[in-house]
Formats: structure tokens, C-alpha cells, sequence
């Protein structure tokens, strides 16, 4: 704990997630990818090749390919139904709350691309309101792992769990922040770094952004806490109600934005539970500029030297009793 | 089953859903008595389904995509065994599993929950494809409204079906000429189904809804066409079988007042005699 990121090495998650899905798919006969003409986008190429049967195209046609997923499941598959996640849930959040969730259909639903991996493309291919509408749906998972070993473990998880499954999954170069050997536990927060004077939580491609911060904020004399948190739904109210309760201070980062994602499922248990001042990090509720993703998270304050100017603000405030 | 049977079964089932909607007040009398011929037929001569394992791996599927129908289907499930007969009475009432639209979670018999309208067609795609993947010989049925099809999502699997070849798959349109507020006809009018559904590739056949020979008859697998999805265009009246609903907008979701009720009742017990 508490050694320095290596961005020497920055890896595609999507990499990790087809491998895991295709040696479990060799293992599992049930497993099927359903897409939408995203074979090459959801790196589906090497699953087509092997079992061209079990790759099930719909072709352009979000609203079939999750209604298709429900009846595979129906008829005893364990389909994996791969979208760019703007397109996944954006095009079908009905199907995705009345045939996948209210049915309690064992289908995993996989976002590639997610957040502002597209970022030139524009806010079309944004994927930043996805946290906000699935996790208010019951009876569905909502998981950003945050580097390919946390990519790989969920989609362990998603196969073997039974039940609806949201994996938000992104393109974006990240690096190993978690052990090799890690194992993928719903609802439940990482550590990554410990520290006492205030809480950094993050998932997806801002967990090593706020551990850089981290590092920077150590440098200051700041002593900063920093969880990954992929599940979003169901949230780990016990690790945040301890983290409010030990550091006194709370900011989250996400690449969604700030109304209804990580930040607001945070918020939530902290106003329940144990109030404390806390800084929401994430898109400020407009439709981006034109950037790749990194850069506009950059211009929404998510740089690392960025967050860590937004901790030590916060810490303030926390000393000045809120 | 005898066509004969069926029919007394048909009327016995109408006659609950019609005592349901007086006592709940509520319902979709309209489409239920439009649907429940096929409903009917289905459960009692087409699907091999078992009330003692409704979840068997090897059972024929049906999904009600106008899942709005509801209660046709609850008593349909309670006549053949799923659910008990008592249960209907519970309908609408608070905590009942027997809500406004169908719940697998809750009520045996049920495949996909429906409600919002053309979901039904895309999961039994799913189903079906599941099927052909085991070559199994398991049949998978739909029943979407008229209506129904104008929703765009019904048009992306129906090109799914045809890509896919779903031979083991059947749709059956409850064509009873009426939407919610006014006739098909005057809102978008689709009609006629069948070259559209052709157009698609899909084997198509024109039937009278509530003609117990002609129904069976077209949803036999000896009227598979090998390669292609089925669709079967079943002509029917909204408020079938009750003389002052039939064809009439107004019964989309109207209540009958005790009057009515008296009527519509004695109406299908002369048709049962």
C-alpha cells in the first residue's frame, strides 16, 4: 500500500475483458455476446473466430439486442450484451429496467467505451448520465472497474453471479492500480492507499488520477485516504460511513456527471448515515467541448494537481467545521 | 383437444375476466376478450407446458407482449393450473402477485414481464435463437396487438427473426383494428399486416381469431415453413363475444356498470349453452 502509481505502463481494459470472457466462454458453453454490429468496438473478433455460433449480432438495434439478451437467458444462456454504453443504456433503459431487472434476467450488460471515451465524437457518444439511470433501476449491479486486473475480476463475478449485471467498462489507458490476484466483491470498496485527513473515492479511469493526487496531496503534508469504488449499486454504505467517521472529509471523482452517479450514491449514505463536508469531482452538468477524454477530464478539475487543489480546499472547509 | 372444448373453456375464461374487471374495476376488458381465444387454444391444444414444473428447460414458451391483457392470461394460467382459481379475485388488490401486468418473478407460467409495448417480440427473438443454439425442439409463440406494432423495437427483431431464420418462432398479431383512443386505421395505420411481415422474409398466414379450427390449425408445427419466423395474422374483434363492446373504442379499459355487467353476462352464458 501506498506505493506510487507506474504510469509506464497503461493498458485498454477491453483487452482484459474479452480474454476473461473468452476463457470462461471455453470453460461454460452457456455463455453467449450479443452486440450491435460492435464486434470490432467491443473487441468481440477473437470470441466470433472461435465460436461464431455464440456471437449473436442484431445488427444496429439497441432495443432488440437487450430484449434478445433477456430471452437467451430465458432459454438457459448466460448472454454477455456488449454496446458502446451510451447506446446500451441511453437507446435501451426500458428494456434494461422491464426485461433485464423487473424480469430478474441473468444477462450481463456490458458498456464499452464509457463515460468520455469517445471524447472528440462529442456528447452523442458520451456516456456520462449511465450511473444516474441504471443504478436507479432495482435489481441490477452497476460495476466500473477501475484497471484491467479489477476488469478481469468482474467479469469472473458477472459470469458466476446470477441475476442482472451492469459492467462499465472503458478504452481509455489505465494502470495496475490492484494485485494481480484480486478478487472481484460486490459492494464492496478497495483501500488503495490509507490516511486520515480526508477520503478520496473513485472508480473506473479516475481511481489512478486520485491516487496521483494522493501522492501530491502526501508531498503537502496531507494525508489522504483513497477507495476504488466500482460498485456503485449496491454502494458500500459501511466503508463510506467509516470513512466519513475516521476522516472527516469526503471527494469523489467520476468521469459521469455530478447529478445521480458515484458522488450522489456517496452523498447519500454521508447525509443518512454521518454528515461531512464533501467536494463532487465529475462532468458539472453540460455537454462537453470537443477533447479527447483525458483532457476533458483535465477541464473538469480532474487533474491530479487539480483534485489534490480541491482536497486541501475541502480540508479547509472540514476545519472550519463545514 | 376438440375445437368444441375449446370454446367452452374460451367462455368459461371470459366470463371470469369479465366478473374480475366488474368486482376489481379495472381491466382491459376490450383486448382481453379479443385475445383470449388464442389464449385459450395456446394453453390447451398448442403448448407443451406443465403447471407442476413451469420452469422445465424443454417447455414451449408463450409471452403476452400486450402485456395489458393481463388478467386474460391470469385466468387462463388459474384454468390450466398454474395459479388457483380463487386467486383471481385478488386482482388489483393490494399486494396481490396478479397486478395490472404479468411479473415472472411472481406469477408460474409467466415468461418476461410485460407492459411498455414491444418488448415481448425482442425477448422471445432471444428465446428462440436460445433454441436454435441447442437444436432443441422447443417452440417459442408471441402475441403482440395490432397496436402493439407500432413501436419501432417490434420492426428490429422482426428483421432479427427473419436474419436468424427462427423457424421455431411464432408471432401472432391480435388484430382487432383498435388502439387505446381511436381505431388503427385513423392513427397509424399499418394495416394490412401480412404483406409487411412478408416483405420481411417472415412466413405469414391470415386467420379468424376466434375460429378454434383455424387457429390450431395455422399454429401446428406441420404449418412451419422451414428456414423462415411465423406470423400469424389472427382477425379479431376488440369486446368479443359481448354485443355491446365489440368493435367499440369506448371498451379499451371501460368498467361495466352493474347493468352492463348483468347483460355482458348473460350474453356469454347463452353462448356457452
Amino acid at each position: 500500500m501506498n506505493a506510487p502509481v507506474n504510469l509506464s505502463a497503461l493498458y485498454d481494459c477491453r483487452d482484459a475483458f474479452t480474454q476473461t470472457l473468452e476463457t470462461l466462454a471455453a470453460q461454460d458453453g452457456r455463455i453467449v455476446a450479443v452486440c450491435n454490429d460492435s464486434v470490432g468496438s467491443s473487441k468481440l473478433g477473437g470470441f466470433r473466430d472461435k465460436w461464431p455460433q455464440r456471437l449473436i449480432n442484431v445488427g444496429i438495434a439497441e432495443q432488440n439486442m437487450v430484449g434478445v439478451g433477456a430471452g437467451l437467458a430465458n432459454g438457459g444462456k448466460v448472454p454477455f450484451v456488449c454496446a458502446a454504453a451510451c447506446f446500451l443504456t441511453g437507446r435501451a433503459l426500458e428494456q434494461i429496467k422491464a426485461d433485464i431487472a423487473y424480469s430478474d434476467a441473468n444477462v450481463k450488460l456490458c458498456g464499452i467505451s464509457s463515460g468520455m471515451a469517445y471524447g472528440e465524437l462529442g456528447p452523442t457518444h458520451h456516456s456520462t448520465e449511465d450511473f444516474a439511470w441504471v443504478r436507479a433501476i432495482p435489481n441490477i449491479a452497476v460495476i466500473a472497474p477501475c484497471d484491467r486486473i479489477e476488469t478481469a475480476a468482474a467479469v469472473r463475478f458477472a459470469a458466476a453471479h446470477t441475476g442482472p449485471v451492469f459492467l462499465r467498462l472503458s478504452r481509455v489507458g489505465v494502470p495496475d492500480l490492484l494485485p494481480e490476484a484480486h478478487v472481484f466483491e460486490l459492494g464492496r470498496a478497495n483501500t488503495l492507499r490509507d490516511g486520515t485527513d480526508l477520503t478520496l473515492i473513485a472508480n473506473g479511469v479516475l481511481s489512478h488520477r486520485a491516487m496521483l493526487a494522493a501522492e501530491q496531496l502526501a508531498e503537502q503534508g496531507i494525508s489522504a485516504r483513497v477507495l476504488n469504488m466500482a460498485t456503485v449499486r449496491p454502494i458500500d454504505e459501511q466503508t463510506i460511513i467509516q470513512a466519513a467517521r475516521e476522516t472527516g472529509a469526503i471527494l469523489t471523482c467520476e468521469e459521469h456527471t455530478i447529478y445521480g452517479g458515484l458522488g450522489s450514491a456517496v452523498a447519500e449514505v454521508v447525509v443518512d448515515h454521518h454528515p461531512v463536508p464533501m467536494v463532487r469531482l465529475g462532468v458539472p452538468g453540460v455537454f462537453p467541448p470537443t477533447g479527447s477524454a483525458n483532457f476533458l477530464l483535465d477541464e473538469f478539475g480532474m487533474s491530479p494537481v487539480d483534485i489534490a487543489a480541491s482536497a486541501a480546499g475541502l480540508i479547509k472547509r472540514k476545519h472550519q467545521g463545514g | 383437444m376438440d375445437p368444441n372444448d375449446l370454446r367452452k373453456i374460451a367462455n368459461r375464461i371470459r366470463r371470469r375476466d369479465l366478473q374480475a374487471v366488474f368486482e376489481a374495476g379495472a381491466g382491459h376488458i376490450g383486448g382481453e376478450m379479443s385475445v383470449t381465444d388464442l389464449l385459450t387454444a395456446l394453453y390447451f391444444h398448442v403448448l407443451n407446458v406443465n403447471p407442476v414444473a413451469p420452469l422445465d428447460p424443454g417447455r414451449d414458451r408463450l409471452i403476452l407482449s400486450k402485456g395489458h391483457a393481463a388478467l386474460a392470461l391470469y385466468v387462463t394460467l388459474a384454468e390450466k393450473g398454474f395459479i388457483g382459481k380463487e386467486e383471481i379475485s385478488t386482482f388489483l388488490q393490494p399486494h396481490s402477485r396478479l397486478n395490472g401486468h404479468p411479473n415472472r418473478t411472481k406469477v408460474p407460467g409467466v415468461e418476461t414481464n410485460t407492459g411498455p409495448l414491444g418488448h415481448g417480440l425482442p425477448v422471445a427473438v432471444g428465446i428462440a435463437r436460445a433454441a436454435q443454439l441447442d437444436q432443441a425442439r422447443w417452440r417459442t409463440f408471441v402475441i403482440t396487438g395490432d397496436g402493439e406494432m407500432q413501436e419501432g423495437s417490434n420492426w428490429e427483431a422482426i428483421m432479427a427473426a427473419a436474419q436468424f431464420q427462427l423457424d421455431n418462432l411464432t408471432l401472432i398479431i391480435d388484430h382487432n383494428r383498435l388502439q387505446q383512443g381511436a381505431r388503427l386505421a385513423d392513427t397509424n395505420n399499418l394495416a394490412p399486416l401480412a404483406p409487411r411481415l412478408a416483405a420481411f422474409g417472415w412466413a405469414v398466414e391470415e386467420i379468424d381469431g376466434h375460429d378454434m379450427a383455424q387457429i390450431c390449425r395455422a399454429l401446428t408445427p406441420g404449418a412451419i415453413s422451414p428456414g423462415r419466423p411465423k406470423c400469424v395474422v389472427a382477425h379479431t374483434n376488440k369486446g368479443q363475444g359481448i354485443s355491446f363492446m365489440q368493435d367499440n373504442v369506448a371498451w379499451h379499459h371501460k368498467v361495466p356498470d352493474e347493468s352492463q355487467y348483468r347483460q355482458a353476462l348473460i350474453e356469454l352464458e347463452e353462448a356457452a349453452v
